[in-house]
């Protein structure tokens, strides 16, 4: 008969051997895990929008949030390149990104294009000396986001409204000058929001002005929301489903009209940042959120609904979110956001073309001052 | 003999110049060093959004030369004066009760009641009262029921001085006590020997004598109203913009930073002499 002997030190022998067995699948994958990176709008990389194409590729995508078009292009001329394997952007601001070579041309050829709507195959902003730099992934339309309590439908299918009697003290602004002037340059009648002349700019300044007294208060994103939850404002112009298809995920009766006047349209699409080292996941990223799956995802992404340029998509949208796909604008009958811009009342935002930048810039603080 | 002076005189020094050693290296770090960089940082130029190493005047040149900016400016100054008026006139009474009318065990109470704010961020103590002040908050309800008819007090002067109130109020009332609490109470009992009645005992011995620690609290007070950001924005829903929400502006739009350089200096520059100033009226002999 053997005798068995138990030591201290054959125990912690036995005990790490056992624990290193047991931790070995979960070393070996997170050794194996892929980074990447992305520079996006706030939201655009949480879990929602990105866990499904991590776990297909085992990859980890490292997002770095930014503010505001400008912020991004700040934050790109201070790193070196290779930073960001991808950037997500909104379109007035891709051209810079081309003329200041942040980012790789893009083969046409990788993307399903065609099972977008037609408008968006050749995406102006997009391309530049027909060469494509990036992938449009989802966009929307800004218009007169409303409290339906207060103002009807009807009443917000003018821009004048805002300038209504029963609305002094209830108009709110997104604390930023390029959808709030575009959408009241629409209203000053010009056929071009963002390409307008001297007197034109001059008009559109005035008309501006006059409606401080109507104003309640100028708002970052949290702050919209909550003014507009809380009834205390009513009305603002330049935003649109991405604020109220958030709120209404909450109960709030608010919804965006486009009024006669037409309404601006934000879009929001992908790009290789140049020199990057891992350009290949980056493209199947680009490939991920433009195939139909990824298109009906991108449309419900927690951070705000918007729509999606993949036919196929709205037919998801249809079939399974008819209520959110209706407030969006994606449906089949006549109406449609789709229809709105072949009716030409939809306006790309961008940035202005006959005054400088600086010029909106200092006439929205000293609007804000006023 | 002497020898032995002058090796306890070097020690002494040696001992006295450890101890004052951090002070010149925090002001260097923190506050020199920034300065520096501010003002060197208000010469560059934005090009292509990128911060740019240049020496021109044109930052200068621009916020000085723009309406906008001394609105602001006058409109800051004006709000951060009514800010610190309003904390030192409801800090007062607080601090004299708190000096001459509670007992030590009381006292200590109340006065860590105060160091309580602090406890919680400056930020969510004002998403609060935006939760108070809103149109379907519990003050405007209370106020409806009460036959009151607001439309509402958010984005109003009123949420403005609430908010700064708010941020000043216990540091200042803090203050003010232990300037009270350190007066020579022979003075007192003399002014009431002397026939003075409780006003004038107040008015005549109390807050002259209290006056470094009045002007003091009221110059804090300035300070942090003439700085903040979050009550102009969150309270006051940036309807009154301040130099804070200027800088940020400028910031945001084209990310001019050295504009942004130039109002912060002459935010620093305003400060530095009102500081002066207080201090100077604090401290002078009557």
């Amino acid at each position: 008969m053997t005798k068995s002997t138990f030591t201290r030190r054959g125990l912690l022998k036995t005990s790490a051997l056992a624990a290193g067995t047991l931790a070995m699948p979960s070393v070996l994958r997170a050794q194996s895990v892929t980074e990447m990176t992305m520079l996006a709008w706030y939201g655009q990389a949480e879990p929602d929008a990105v866990a499904e194409f991590e776990a297909l590729h085992n990859v980890k995508i490292t997002p770095k949030y930014y503010t505001g078009g400008e912020q991004m292009l700040a934050l790109l001329a201070q790193s070196p390149p290779g930073t960001y394997d991808l950037i997500h952007a909104d379109a007035e601001y891709v051209q810079q990104l081309v003329g200041a070579n942040f980012v790789e041309e893009l083969d046409a050829e990788d993307y399903p294009f065609d099972d977008f709507f037609p408008e968006f195959h050749n995406f102006p902003g997009h391309w530049h000396n027909d060469n494509l730099y990036a992938v449009i992934s989802r966009f929307g339309f800004l218009g007169v986001s409303h409290n339906l309590d207060a103002i009807s439908v009807n009443e917000a299918m003018s821009y004048d409204v805002l300038w209504d009697e029963k609305l002094r003290g209830k108009v709110g602004h997104f604390d930023w000058h390029l959808p709030n002037l575009g959408v009241l340059s629409l209203r000053d009648g010009n056929a071009h929001a963002y390409d307008i002349d001297a007197a034109a700019w001059d008009k559109l300044q005035e008309t501006t002005l006059s409606l401080k007294p109507q104003v309640r208060g100028f708002y970052d994103y949290g702050g919209v929301l909550s003014s507009l939850k809380s009834g205390e404002v009513t009305a603002m112009p330049g935003i649109g489903e991405w604020i109220t298809g958030v709120l209404r995920r909450d109960g709030a009766n608010v919804t965006t009209t486009i009024p006669e006047q037409g309404g601006i349209q934000f879009t929001e699409s992908f790009s290789i940042g140049r020199g990057s080292q891992k350009a290949d996941l980056a493209k199947k990223f680009i490939q991920h959120v433009s195939s139909p799956d990824g298109q009906f995802n991108l449309a419900n992404l927690n951070v705000f609904p918007a729509i999606i340029p993949s036919k196929i998509g709205w037919d998801r949208m249809i079939a399974e979110r008819p209520d959110d796909a209706r407030h969006l604008g994606m449906f089949k009958e006549d109406g449609n956001a789709i229809d709105l811009i072949r009716q030409g009342r939809i306006h790309i935002r961008k940035l202005p073309v006959q005054q400088d930048l600086e010029d909106w810039n200092d006439f929205w603080s000293a609007y804000k001052s006023a | 003999m002497k020898r032995n002076v002058s090796r306890k005189r070097l020690s002494h020094l040696a001992y006295s110049g450890l101890w004052s050693l951090p002070l010149p290296i925090w002001l260097a770090l923190f506050f020199l060093g920034p300065i520096i960089l501010l003002v060197w940082l208000s010469f560059w130029d934005v090009r292509n959004f990128a911060l740019t190493p240049d020496f021109q005047l044109e930052n200068w040149q621009k916020i000085l030369g723009t309406d906008y900016f001394w609105w602001a400016y006058l409109r800051t100054f004006l709000i951060a004066l009514s800010g610190a008026a309003l904390t030192t006139l409801v800090a007062l009474p607080c601090a004299i009760a708190i000096s001459f009318f509670l007992s030590m065990r009381a006292r200590l109470i109340v006065l860590s009641l105060f160091v309580v704010p602090f406890f919680t961020s400056y930020l969510v103590r004002i998403y609060s009262w935006q939760i108070y002040l809103t149109e379907n908050g519990i003050v405007m309800k209370t106020l409806g029921f009460l036959g009151f008819e607001i439309d509402s007090l958010l984005n109003s002067p009123l949420a403005l001085m609430v908010g700064l109130v708010t941020l000043t109020l216990p540091l200042v009332v803090v203050i003010q006590s232990i300037s009270m609490l350190s007066l020579d109470r022979t003075l007192i009992d003399a002014a009431y020997n002397l026939g003075c009645g409780p006003r004038r005992v107040l008015f005549t011995t109390v807050l002259p004598a209290a006056r470094p620690g009045i002007v003091i609290g009221a110059l804090f007070a300035f300070i942090f109203c003439f700085g903040d950001f979050v009550t102009a924005t969150y309270l006051g829903g940036g309807r009154f913009t301040t130099l804070s929400i200027l800088i940020a502006d400028t910031v945001k739009s084209g990310q001019q930073w050295p504009r942004a350089a130039v109002i912060a200096l002459i935010m620093i520059a305003t400060l530095l002499l009102s500081a002066l100033a207080s201090i100077t009226f604090a401290y002078r002999k009557n």
